[in-house]
């Protein structure tokens, strides 16, 4: 990994006060050599004390956007900064950050770099109609990029300059719009889009849900988004 | 004629809140315009239902009631979408304040603890 690149690790956190501070010492310790944003997502507890006491620079946003949201101002703080490279890294503990160096690694000839799950590594796992708008999302976004990806929903991945740039003046709020639109706009852009295989933990704190009418639901909502991103100029 | 009455008094009332609203600069000037016409329309409808009938039936439209309740239900439509464009057009203004008052006080931290 390059020494010279400058590296802002972004996470976006909403009520994560039992593990933002675990996961930004986590970061710290595996690479000192980067700068910590947590964007505050307009939390009721204690998460920008415990991220601010972990070190991290803290952005408090006044009222709760979504991740979109919070992303766009991590972006933005980014550019302002002059960092030359933005990583998005869950503040649930999903992501090791020992996949970062990996990640920027490969950014040497890509815009955008996606941790993935599916990709071989690591033992993540669903099924019925979630699997489905998964299968559906990546089938047409290794398409649009011109390469295989099998997560296009994560929430770990790098950017360079030029992606923070795109990111810093555009993206969305809604749901799905943060992770699949941005990809099906950088995609069609021409920004370069490559994927690295990653093991994700289970969570430090916080359930995930997994009843069989919010998949059908979620199946719809990608559709949605899906077809709003290829018809959106 | 007692129809005519109430439909007479409804469309004056509905003119008179219009014109109090936008007297009390409550209704921005660019809806002003589009309220009054509404407004000025309305009442002579009111008091004489069968002044569309000749448009009416030269559009094919059995009787000219029919014409105001298919133009009124457009109207209504226009609106609804112009509204959602813009409350969407005021989200986005919220939401860029919102990441402006984050970055500043991010910044004025920075500040304080250097």
């Amino acid at each position: 990994m390059n020494p010279d690149r400058r590296v802002l690790v972004i996470i976006p956190a909403w009520n994560e006060c039992r593990s933002i501070g675990a996961v930004i010492r986590e970061v710290y310790g595996e690479l000192p050599y980067v700068d910590v944003l947590v964007v505050d997502d307009g939390s009721t507890d204690t998460t920008a004390i415990a991220a601010a006491e972990a070190g991290a620079a803290v952005a408090r946003l006044p009222y709760n956007l979504g991740v979109g949201g919070a992303m766009r101002l991590g972006y933005r703080y980014a550019r302002e900064h002059g960092y030359d490279v933005a990583i998005q890294v869950d503040a649930d503990g999903q992501h090791d950050p020992r996949y970062i160096p990996k990640l920027v690694d490969v950014l040497d000839d890509a815009d955008i770099v996606i941790g993935a799950r599916f990709a071989g590594e690591g033992e993540y796992r669903v099924a019925g109609p979630r699997k489905w708008a998964m299968r559906l999302l990546s089938w047409v976004l290794s398409w649009l990029a011109g390469t295989k990806l099998t997560d296009t929903t994560s929430g770990f991945r790098a950017c360079n300059r030029r992606t923070i740039e795109l990111f810093a003046a555009w993206y969305p709020v809604e749901y799905l719009g943060d992770t699949v639109e941005t990809l099906v706009r950088a995609a069609r852009s021409g920004y370069r889009i490559r994927q690295v295989p990653v093991a994700m933990r289970p969570r430090q704190a916080g359930t995930p849900s997994h009843s069989p009418a919010r998949a059908a639901v979620y199946l719809g909502r990608a559709l949605l988004v899906l077809l709003l991103a290829l018809i959106r100029t | 004629m007692k129809l005519t009455i109430v439909t007479g008094l409804t469309g004056l009332a509905l003119l008179l809140v219009l014109v109090n609203l936008l007297r009390r600069r409550q209704l921005r000037e660019k809806y002003a315009v589009l309220w009054i016409i509404v407004g000025l329309l309305i009442v002579p409808l009111a008091l004489f239902p069968k002044l569309l009938d000749t448009v009416a039936r030269a559009l094919g439209i059995a009787s000219g009631v029919s014409l105001v309740m298919f133009l009124g239900i457009l109207f209504l439509l226009v609106v609804c979408v112009h509204l959602s464009w813009e409350v969407n057009r005021l989200e986005e203004e919220t939401r860029t304040l919102a990441e402006e008052v984050a970055l500043i006080r991010a910044q004025r931290r920075h500040e304080v603890s250097s």
